[in-house]
């Protein structure tokens, strides 16, 4: 059952509900009037769809729910959808996204604008359905583009902006729009709830298929073979390579101007790139991702509260890299301490900071820098373990050091 | 190591392992893992000579509860890894477990080819028409009326697939039904499952207390099969087809042709295996 309304809150808002962050996107799938979800199970993301088919079952959306029988399918059967000019939308996580491998390398080639929820958990091997952000981070270089959330808020507003990026003509790309299982799948707040229309008026009027069909009345050649070996030739390979970088990079003025026109009607701000908080008098920061933000943020207040000047900068959209925005926030500092909840197999650190450090280049000048690895598995990041990173971090300040080696953050819990 | 040396006679608690199974109170799974251990002390199997590979589900938690080898593999790909293990080792006697979504939804294609291989592989699917594990969502199994799921409020309006016709249609050679509920029939099944040299799949009506109460009903609706086993495949197809899917029994069983050619036994002994696993310090 869906929660029960409180009270209507901000401008262009139906209502406000308490609800966790698995219903929260459930609400945005709704409100953005998909015409085909595909699913199968898979642990922290089964209530999301569960909700969602309960709006179709209600009559409250108008689409199709498919219960099909693994992963590989659900998004075989969205490629079919989108292709025939359907909105689109599933959610997964882990090992099910890892069995969804192969189709979601084609889709963003394909430029199918299809949305879907990584309800991000940690790999397998060993053993674990909790949440991590190695699901997400191990399809970092597929060209879908990625968007991670901090709030339950954030996961369902930014869910229905996830439609207006990928739909942009500009664009025409995937998006996965990743909120961590367990502490945004299942952490329960108050939320508001855009109205129907206002919604509809953002998002404007589908047209998902103009440049690529199947469509008897538009007959084309859907994926066609490139390359030597009887294609069509080097050239149209590497066109459609270059088209989908372009489509990346487009996305990042497509991504702002998407959270500026929310801001707008709906009153409600996010960074939609880079967050910087307490930055501009920092002399070192933190770099966060997703959900652990918050109490990273505490950590940085109580730091401050000391006379410790640290500030934090958060990556909302990791895919495409905000180059620029990211090496802006970086420069302001002398010292950051990079946290990632997952693993860089090869690099010994998080992702993160290995982007992290590419844009230190561009930055002109050399800081000191750290990886943190926490949260994997479910682990608590709590505010301690960010005060014990901004500790390390102030130190590599003031030493001017770099330390590549990671600081396993729940090493010892 | 605990249990008694193979040339002694083992009981069914030698083959379970000393980790308590977290399924619900009721639930059939527990049966199964108490006929699967009888089947295989009956049968005197040494442990170290006998694995279990399933794959994910509630169903697929069995491997942890037992004292042979075990593997907890990946969701729907439980057939090919005991493939693969059979064939580099087909001395090991090899057990697959699992539940409906997890053989016949997510691993429903390797559910058809390994019948179709004809390894001597005994496949243990416990059916309890739902996905357990993800809490209670339809199966390719459920009933295409039942609307007890959150993920299907007005049922699956699909009609539901019969592992029995399809395990025959894809060339298995003994085919049978046991019931959680009848730990002894389901036992003999499982015994005479192992010895046959060939596939064998045994189709095991296991409820899901939880999300699936309805099936608590099982005791009064399932019953034995009428007639006796038959080796004709069109017999057993006309069968199959007439029956309500609630008889139990072993319903084919052809003669075996078994594709794997039988390496002759490793035989290696029990202390010759526990010395792979000593830890150099
Ligand atoms: C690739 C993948 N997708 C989804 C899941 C989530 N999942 C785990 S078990 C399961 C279904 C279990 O149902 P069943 O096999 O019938 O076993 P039961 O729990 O009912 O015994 C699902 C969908 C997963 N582990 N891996
Ligand atoms: S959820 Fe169902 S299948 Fe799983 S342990 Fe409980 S009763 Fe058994």
């Amino acid at each position: 059952m869906a929660s029960p309304a409180l009270k209507t809150t901000h401008p262009g808002c139906a209502q406000s509900i308490v609800c966790d962050g698995n219903e929260a996107a459930a609400w945005a799938v709704a409100l953005s009037r998909p015409d085909l979800v595909a699913v199968y199970p898979i642990t922290p993301q089964s209530s999301l769809v569960e909700y969602v088919s309960q709006f179709i079952a209600d009559g409250k959306i108008q689409a199709e729910l498919m219960n099909v029988e693994g992963e590989h399918s659900v998004l075989s059967a969205l490629h079919g959808a989108a292709l025939a000019g359907g909105r689109t939308y599933t959610a997964t996580c882990g090992p099910g996204l890892a069995f969804m491998f192969e189709p979601y390398w084609r889709t963003p080639g394909m430029r199918l604008p299809i949305v879907a929820s990584l309800v991000t958990r940690d790999g397998i091997t060993p053993q674990c359905v909790w949440g991590g952000q190695q699901d997400a981070m191990t399809m970092k270089e597929t060209g879908w583009i990625q968007i991670y959330c901090e709030t339950v808020q954030e996961v369902l507003d930014t869910t229905i902006m996830a439609y207006r990026i990928a739909e942009h003509h500009d664009v025409m790309l995937p998006v996965n729009i990743c909120h961590d299982g367990n502490y945004l799948s299942y952490g329960v707040t108050q939320v508001d709830v855009p109205e129907q229309a206002a919604v509809d008026d953002y998002l404007g009027e589908k047209d998902v298929n103009w440049h690529v069909a199947l469509d008897p009345l538009r007959p084309m050649a859907v994926d066609p073979l490139t390359g030597g070996a009887g294609g069509i030739g080097p050239s149209k390979f590497v066109a459609y390579r270059k088209s989908l970088c372009d489509g990346m990079q487009n996305a990042l003025g497509v991504i702002e101007q998407a959270h500026q026109d929310w801001a707008d009607i709906f009153g409600r701000e996010f960074a939609p790139l880079v967050e910087e908080y307490r930055l501009d008098d920092a002399d070192y920061a933190l770099v966060t991702i997703g959900s652990m933000t918050g109490a990273a943020k505490d950590a940085v207040d109580s730091a401050r509260e000391k006379g410790e000047k640290v500030g934090l900068i958060k990556i909302k959209t990791f895919r495409p890299f905000p180059i620029e925005a990211m090496t802006r926030a970086l420069s302001k500092v002398r010292a950051v301490g990079v946290v990632d909840r997952s693993v860089h197999y090869g690099w010994n650190c998080g992702p993160l900071y290995q982007e992290v450090l590419s844009c230190l280049y561009r930055t002109g000048k050399t800081i000191s820098a750290r990886p943190f690895i926490g949260g994997l598995a479910g682990a608590d990041l709590t505010e301690a373990h960010f005060a014990k990173a901004i500790q390390a971090t102030a130190t590599m300040w003031a030493d001017e050091t770099t330390i590549d080696s990671p600081i396993w953050l729940n090493e010892n819990d | 190591m605990h249990g008694p040396p193979p040339e002694q006679l083992l009981k069914a608690k030698d083959y379970k392992s000393d980790v308590k199974p977290i399924w619900c109170a009721g639930c059939g799974h527990f049966a199964v893992l108490s006929a699967i251990t009888k089947a295989l002390a009956h049968l005197s199997l040494p442990p170290e000579q006998v694995a279990l590979v399933s794959g994910i589900g509630c169903s697929s938690r069995l491997p942890a509860y037992t004292h042979v080898y075990g593997f907890h593999g990946i969701h729907g790909r439980a057939l090919p890894i005991a493939t693969g293990l059979k064939v580099a080792r087909p001395d090991l006697t090899v057990l697959v477990t699992g539940g409906d979504g997890d053989g016949f939804s997510i691993g429903g294609n390797h559910f058809m080819h390994a019948c179709r291989r004809n390894l001597d592989l005994t496949y243990i699917v416990m059916d309890n028409e739902v996905y357990g594990m993800t809490k209670g969502q339809a199966s390719p199994t459920t009933d295409p009326g039942w609307e007890q799921s959150r993920l299907t409020p007005h049922g699956t309006g699909l009609p539901s697939f019969n592992p029995a016709a399809i395990a025959l249609a894809a060339g298995a050679g003994f085919i049978a039904r046991g019931f959680s509920g009848d730990p002894t029939s389901l036992t003999d099944l499982l015994i005479q499952g192992i010895q046959y040299p060939g596939f064998s799949f045994i189709h095991v009506l296991s409820p899901c207390v939880t999300y699936h109460p309805e099936q608590k009903a099982w005791k009064k609706t399932v019953h034995e099969q009428s007639q006796s086993t038959t080796a004709d495949p069109v017999v057993a197809a006309q069968r199959i087809q007439q029956s309500d899917r609630m008889a139990t029994g072993l319903i084919f069983k052809a003669i075996s042709q078994v594709q794997q050619q039988q390496h002759p036994s490793k035989n290696i002994s029990l202390e010759q295996i526990s010395r792979q696993f000593v830890t150099h310090t």
